[in-house]
């Protein structure tokens, strides 16, 4: 859709990784850059980066048939998910000018999974990668643990927690979900994960240049106190241990 | 491996104290998260560690900042009671600082942070691979900056400057000045200026650490270990066979894990209590719960 390849870059940053996880668990069957088919296929799960211009008839048409012929979509990078800097768009560029109307896909169509973060990381998404490799043909313990690993993105695919997963992000969701609501406990991850480094520690607490923002969504859901789980985190050493066996060359 | 619901899983717990003595004198109690940091640093298990010192701007004010030699480590020694928020650092220890293997100290809830991180990195690129020693500290509650101020400042009639050290024990907050003044204020006080986060916090003792870390449950001068995780467990084993720390049997000292497992117990059993009073905390609308 309309991102900049930079999720599509972030998934082959994972370099040797990538090729083992097309050897041993992917079959590569779309992919406008890298694979040469037209058409969008029968896919078990599609990964969907940018926003979709409504603009542009095309894009709409392979959005909807996306949802059609996939049974899990994934939203991958913060574009797709949330809109991020496409949110900011207002046409007026050449040569489309009249493009100026972009949405996250969730905004079309029903989204399942998120991976969010401009761009996502090379890590996350071989860890998502993985898990739903797991889930649909691993044994029972590993169903469960993927299964675990997997909920809060799903979740987040569903507007849970609002404010985030509900087609429009901000470093104010800080503020909003989870400074207002009492949570915020001063660890400084948002800080950490925030690409454009619009966030820094004052006092302990966030402070956001929204001048600066793009709308990624990665502070929020890098969070602990966004969404947590302790049945993953506990965890956290054989989930490590399981997806570097299933990475192991 | 011991599971416990409130400390967590671990596979050993001792009660230790660093047998470096330049590490213990400026140290809270056993010198135990200087001591391994600097260890893991000698060897290069580590190349640097994320924690805090005080600003050097202001009195008792912590900030983050990462470590690269044992006398940068020193820095870091001692507890201050007010918010540092180590991992905001924790993408930038491995880009300005060029830290491949990286170490931190941290509260229980910086460690759920730290390992949300490396599950889910959302904004952590490269970083979930290069955490090689995180030591986690035990921690009741936490305060802001500012409140910190005004305990010591207002109810407390010291200036801040003029102190030398902070604890909490005994039910009491206890503050040292330099010329021998001892001012101590009961906890009912205290209370009301504690950082609200801290009342959903379900954990006390660092369980997701690779070693955690705290004074409660040994005598002065000492600290009670968890060793938790496969990476804490070697380290560990390293340094005590380098001689790094003097031990005793959990069992054999006062107060004693029992004291631990109270504390524990009662922290998070009012801080479910509060998750769920949060639930009803309006009229048929409540504040959200972050745990899934
Ligand atoms: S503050 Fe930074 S991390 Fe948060 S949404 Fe804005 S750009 Fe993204
Ligand atoms: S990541 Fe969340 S809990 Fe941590 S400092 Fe930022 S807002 Fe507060
Ligand atoms: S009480 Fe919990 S939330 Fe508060 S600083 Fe300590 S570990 Fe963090």
């Amino acid at each position: 859709m309309s991102g900049c390849t930079g999720c599509e870059v972030a998934i082959a940053d994972n370099y040797a990784g990538l090729l083992t996880l097309l050897d041993r668990y992917v079959d590569w069957v779309y992919d406008l850059t890298l694979a040469d088919v037209r058409h969008i296929p029968e896919m078990d799960v599609a990964l969907v980066e940018g926003s979709v211009c409504i603009n542009d008839h095309l894009s709409v048409e392979e959005i909807r048939e996306t949802r059609e012929r996939s049974k899990i979509v994934v939203a991958l990078g913060a574009c797709a998910c949330t809109g991020n800097i496409t949110r900011f768009a207002r046409g007026g560029q050449q040569n489309q000018p009249q493009h100026e109307s972009f949405v996250a896909i969730g905004d079309l169509i029903d989204v399942d999974v998120f991976i969010p973060g401009c761009a996502p990381t090379p890590q996350m998404i071989r860890n998502v990668c993985v898990c739903a490799y797991l889930l649909l043909k691993g044994n029972d313990d590993q169903k469960a643990l993927a299964g675990a690993y997997l909920k809060p993105l799903m979740a987040a695919a569903k507007c849970d927690p609002a404010p985030t997963g509900c087609g429009h992000a901000c470093g104010c969701d800080l503020i909003v979900g989870v400074i207002n609501q009492g949570l915020c406990m001063a660890c400084g991850a948002c800080a950490a994960s925030c690409p454009v480094r619009a966030i820094t520690m004052e006092l302990g607490k966030p402070n956001i240049d929204r001048e600066l923002c793009i709308k990624c969504g990665a502070c929020f859901n890098q969070c602990p106190r966004s969404w947590y789980s302790f049945d993953v985190t506990n965890q956290y050493e054989s989930i490590m241990e399981t997806i570097d066996a299933a990475m192991a060359p | 491996m011991v599971q416990d619901n409130f400390l967590g899983n671990y596979t050993s717990c001792v009660a230790a104290r660093s047998t470096n003595r330049g590490i213990l004198a400026g140290s809270q109690d056993g010198g135990i998260a200087t001591g391994l940091l600097a260890f893991a640093l000698e060897q290069g298990i580590i190349d640097g560690a994320i924690v805090s010192m005080v600003d050097p701007s202001e009195p008792w004010k912590p900030m983050p900042f990462v470590a690269t030699s044992p006398e940068e480590l020193y820095f870091a020694r001692g507890t201050r009671y007010s918010l540092s928020p180590n991992l905001a650092l924790i993408k930038e220890a491995t880009r300005s600082y060029g830290l491949d293997k990286v170490g931190i100290v941290g509260t229980p809830c910086q460690m759920q942070g730290l390992r949300k991180g490396q599950l889910y990195p959302i904004g952590l690129r490269d970083v979930p691979d290069k955490i090689a020693l995180a030591v986690g500290i035990f921690c009741m509650e936490n305060f802001p900056y500012q409140s910190i101020i005004q305990l010591v400042e207002d109810h407390g009639n010291t200036k801040l400057e003029n102190v030398v050290k902070m604890d909490i024990g005994k039910g009491k907050f206890w503050i040292y000045t330099e010329r021998g003044a001892v001012v101590q204020l009961p906890l009912k006080i205290t209370h009301k200026y504690e950082q609200p986060g801290c009342h959903v916090c379900l954990d006390y003792v660092s369980n997701l650490a690779d070693v955690s870390t705290g004074s409660v449950g040994t005598p002065d001068g000492w600290s009670t270990v968890f060793v938790r995780s496969k990476k804490g467990n070697d380290v560990w084993a390293k340094a005590m066979a380098a001689g790094c720390f003097e031990t005793k049997p959990i069992e054999e000292v006062k107060p004693g894990l029992d004291l631990v497992t109270k504390l524990a117990t009662e922290k998070i059993t009012k801080n479910r209590k509060s998750l769920e009073e949060r639930a009803k905390f309006g009229i048929g609308k409540g504040l959200r719960n972050p745990y899934i």
